[in-house]
């Protein structure tokens, strides 16, 4: 069973239709990229997902679970708070610019969720997130404040943030496009160690290279739109489509 | 009159403007943060209320608030009013009207906070009471320190205003007395009473803004 699946979804802001009956899965342990040039509507597929954004119509299923699903009209009906939340905790999201809690230190960022939302113990959930700032090569920050550390490390914090409460899916919504050049390396190898233990995640990047090496699977969107879709192989190195090849051959000038 | 007499009724004075600061901002303080979520609600009737509320509280003196509270509900009701309801009267007028005020701070600063910190919190779990009382607030009352100490040192001198309807607040002592020793040099106390108490208010302000600088 797929742990995401997304069916016919359609979305508008205003007159503008900007998600165009998108549909895609994401298995258990698969990396997905999704590439594709601004506007086309990728970042808003990902809000869409991780509901920040509510759809206009389709379904969106994780692991056989419905967020919300088409009743006869078109018109997409959402499931009660209570699914909603259990659902929630399903999946995490890594922002673009972090959105760290700049009042709390960096342990607490990452132990409070796991405290106040799934009711855990603090033991256990500083233990936790003491494991995941190692891992992250942060140990040694767990008393700092974001605005003390750079960009990337503010990043790996919300990555062992959303970790810690155990999701079976990341997402992540461009991570290194507000960073620094020389920093952008350390975020790609976390992501990438992830991969290899075989975290189930969907990726927003522009990093080609990044994307063809990590991801098994690369979407590409334009206009709203899965224009293609397939194995790195298959859309980057030998895309079909006029509008992946010129959004490709732009992207390595 | 006797210089101790003189301080005795001034000290009694005192006593009672500090009363009526105290009370103003303890009630004040979170009747602005309700009338600041009126201001923001989704319901339009509301938002409109608290709008006008808020236009009427800024728009006219608060001397003439002090007399409505006070004389309304004779002239409306036709109730009898005892001596004590004049301590009261000035204390609903001052929170009423401060509330507005802090109502906007309010406002602006929970509206100054970027819409990631609501969606990194969304996304976590958290409640949306969660949200506002462990993310949200912190962060503003931090961003609202200094208009609300612009505020609470107003409210000070403003305390002043009681003598309208007759609270011998500590202004109101010092210019009787000004006016029966023909003495002058009583306001001089006066207005130094004043500018020690808001010293203490702007330096209490200060410690608060060092304490929450520990994040940026």
């Amino acid at each position: 069973m797929a742990v995401l699946q997304i069916n016919h979804l359609r979305k508008s802001f205003g007159s503008n239709l900007v998600l165009d009956d998108i549909s895609m899965s994401v298995e258990k342990g698969e990396v997905v990229g999704i590439l594709g040039p601004s506007g086309s509507g990728k970042s808003t597929l990902l809000r869409c997902a991780t509901m920040l954004e509510t759809m206009d119509s389709g379904d969106l299923i994780y692991s056989g679970e419905y967020v919300c699903k088409n009743d006869g009209n078109g018109k997409t009906v959402y499931a009660d708070k209570a699914q909603l939340k259990k659902i929630r905790s399903m999946f995490g999201l890594v922002f673009q610019n972090f959105n760290l809690f700049p009042h709390y230190s960096v342990l607490k960022n990452i132990i409070d969720a796991p405290i106040s939302v799934q009711k855990r113990s603090k033991e256990e959930a500083v233990e936790e997130a003491r494991q995941l700032l190692k891992k992250m090569g942060l140990a040694d920050k767990e008393d700092y404040y974001p605005y003390q550390l750079s960009g990337g490390q503010q990043q790996r914090v919300s990555i062992a943030r959303a970790l810690a409460l155990n999701p079976q899916m990341l997402f992540f919504d461009e991570p290194t496009s507000a960073l620094d050049p020389e920093l952008t390396g350390d975020i790609l190898k976390v992501i990438r160690d992830l991969a290899a233990e075989h975290m189930t995640m969907a990726i927003v990047t522009h990093e080609i290279d990044f994307a063809r090496n990590v991801a098994d699977k690369i979407i590409f969107m334009a206009d709203g739109l899965i224009v293609e879709e397939g194995t790195p192989d298959r859309v980057i190195d030998n895309p079909r489509n006029e509008r992946t090849r010129s959004f490709l051959a732009k992207m390595e000038r | 009159m006797s210089i101790g007499t003189m301080l005795l009724q001034l000290g009694e004075g005192m006593l009672t403007t500090f009363s009526i600061f105290a009370l103003t901002l303890i009630f004040s303080l979170p009747l602005g943060l309700a009338v600041a979520f009126g201001r923001m609600s989704k319901y339009k009737v509301v938002q409109a209320i608290m709008k006008v509320y808020i236009s009427i509280m800024r728009g006219t003196p608060l001397m003439l608030q002090l007399l409505v509270v006070y004389f309304g509900p004779y002239y409306a009701f036709g109730m009898a009013l005892s001596s004590e309801y004049r301590f009261i009267a000035v204390i609903i007028g001052f929170a009423l009207n401060y509330a507005a005020y802090f109502a906007e701070i309010y406002r602006a600063g929970i509206e100054s906070m970027p819409v990631g910190q609501y969606e990194a919190a969304h996304v976590l779990g958290y409640t949306r009471s969660q949200t506002f009382c462990k993310i949200i607030l912190p962060q503003v009352i931090k961003r609202i320190l200094p208009p609300v100490t612009n505020e609470v040192i107003t409210l000070v001198k403003d305390t002043s205003l009681a003598f309208v309807i007759a609270v011998s607040e500590m202004f109101t002592v010092a210019k009787a007395i000004a006016a029966a020793e023909r003495n002058i040099l009583v306001l001089g106390i006066a207005g130094l009473f004043y500018y020690i108490f808001n010293f203490i208010v702007a330096f209490a302000m200060e410690r608060i803004e060092k304490r929450l600088n520990y994040y940026r």
